[in-house]
């Protein structure tokens, strides 16, 4: 059968619509991005605001203290090189993940390359109290100011291999994060709102854990959930997942230290 | 959990003499509920914060007992009256010898 010219403009707008909605689907507007904090509790929010309700400013000054604390083989503290208060810190943890020397670093890996290399201390373990203090100490310092992820040529392999997770379904459930923090963000999965999966206020003082975990914890949470292998912590799928998250985020303000449900 | 514990009270340093006052209390503890057991099967003991009082002017105004169930990083809120100037002070006791003291000041108007 022969299409007339108006039926072929027809279907070219048709076309251009569903492209047009495809491209539009795939991403939240920033004017409609959303920390999970709105979606808290009020009691939870002031727990989050209200320094003295906090839980996670225990790891804040756990960390002061072992900023301060000379370590390692070379017996220098952080604050030898960049201060005692910390406040050199501010606005780095909104750069992170990050290129350095060619290779992606999160914060905490920044942490331990920096213990390995000025301190000539061991690593510390992802998700020990030390760690989580420290770099819950170091992001602290960027409390309200906006996340800085650019796309650079030096990080955009990574932070494109962080989007193809995003949007890669795994596991035996076969869901991608895009598929609920993205299409279905807002909707409910049980009984609880599906956020947008801004990762704004980390690492977080999560009152189901009771203790304060890293953005890597939350989402191999999420990995276990859809019965996928996790991926390790420290892992660089791990730091690309991260770095499309901050970049995803960028220009939304860190709450760190963040309280969540 | 490391004996170093840090713990909070926050109370108004000033009030109305007979007034209700808010005394928040917050103390850092795993609180290791002893059900629990290691990867190789191994109890986990319990070790939780058993008691807390606390003590305006040396008498006792509040007192919780603590059991497995309380979660971690317990934050108790209570009310009082404020009826003289002098301190407040908590006191957490439990498992494993665990012991903390904390104490504000409070002046009444």
């Amino acid at each position: 059968m022969k299409t007339s010219p108006l039926c072929k403009q027809w279907l070219y707008v048709l076309f251009a619509i569903m492209i047009a909605q495809s491209v539009f689907a795939a991403e939240i507007a920033k004017v409609n991005r959303q920390s999970s904090y709105q979606l808290m509790t009020a009691e939870n929010q002031a727990m989050q605001d209200d320094p003295n309700l906090n839980p996670a400013l225990f790891w804040v000054m756990d960390g002061h203290s072992l900023w301060k604390e000379k370590t390692g083989n070379k017996n220098v503290s952080c604050a030898s090189c960049h201060g005692d208060s910390g406040k050199k810190m501010s606005g780095v943890a909104t750069q992170f993940p990050k290129i350095l020397r060619g290779k992606l670093r999160t914060l905490e890996g920044q942490i331990n390359q920096c213990r390995a290399s000025q301190q000539d201390a061991s690593a510390l373990a992802y998700e020990s109290k030390e760690l989580l203090a420290l770099t819950t100490f170091v992001a602290s310092q960027s409390k309200g100011m906006p996340i800085a992820i650019q796309e650079t040529p030096l990080n955009t392999k990574d932070l494109q291999q962080g989007k193809q997770f995003f949007n890669e379904r795994m596991g035996q459930l076969n869901l991608s994060c895009a598929q609920c923090h993205q299409d279905r963000a807002g909707l409910k999965l049980g009984g609880s709102l599906i956020p947008q999966g801004h990762p704004t206020a980390y690492p977080i003082y999560r009152i189901e854990w009771q203790t304060m975990g890293s953005l890597q914890r939350r989402l191999r949470n999420c990995m276990s959930g859809v019965r996928a292998k996790q991926f390790e912590y420290g892992s660089t799928e791990m730091a690309q997942l991260e770095l499309y998250l901050m970049w995803r985020a960028r220009g939304m303000p860190l709450e760190t230290p963040g309280v969540r449900p | 959990m490391s004996k170093t514990s840090r713990t909070g009270i926050i109370a108004p340093a000033n009030a109305k003499k007979d007034s209700i006052i808010e005394i928040r209390a917050i103390a850092q503890h795993d609180m290791e509920t002893g059900f629990r057991y290691t990867e190789d099967g191994k109890r986990i003991p319990r070790d939780i914060i058993r008691l807390f009082t606390c003590r305006y002017n040396n008498e006792e105004v509040f007192r919780a007992d603590f059991y497995s169930g309380i979660g971690a990083n317990p934050l108790i809120i209570f009310n009082t009256i404020a009826v003289a100037s002098g301190t407040i002070e908590c006191r957490w006791t439990g498992d494993d010898g665990y012991e903390a003291v904390n104490q504000v000041n409070i002046t009444i108007s």
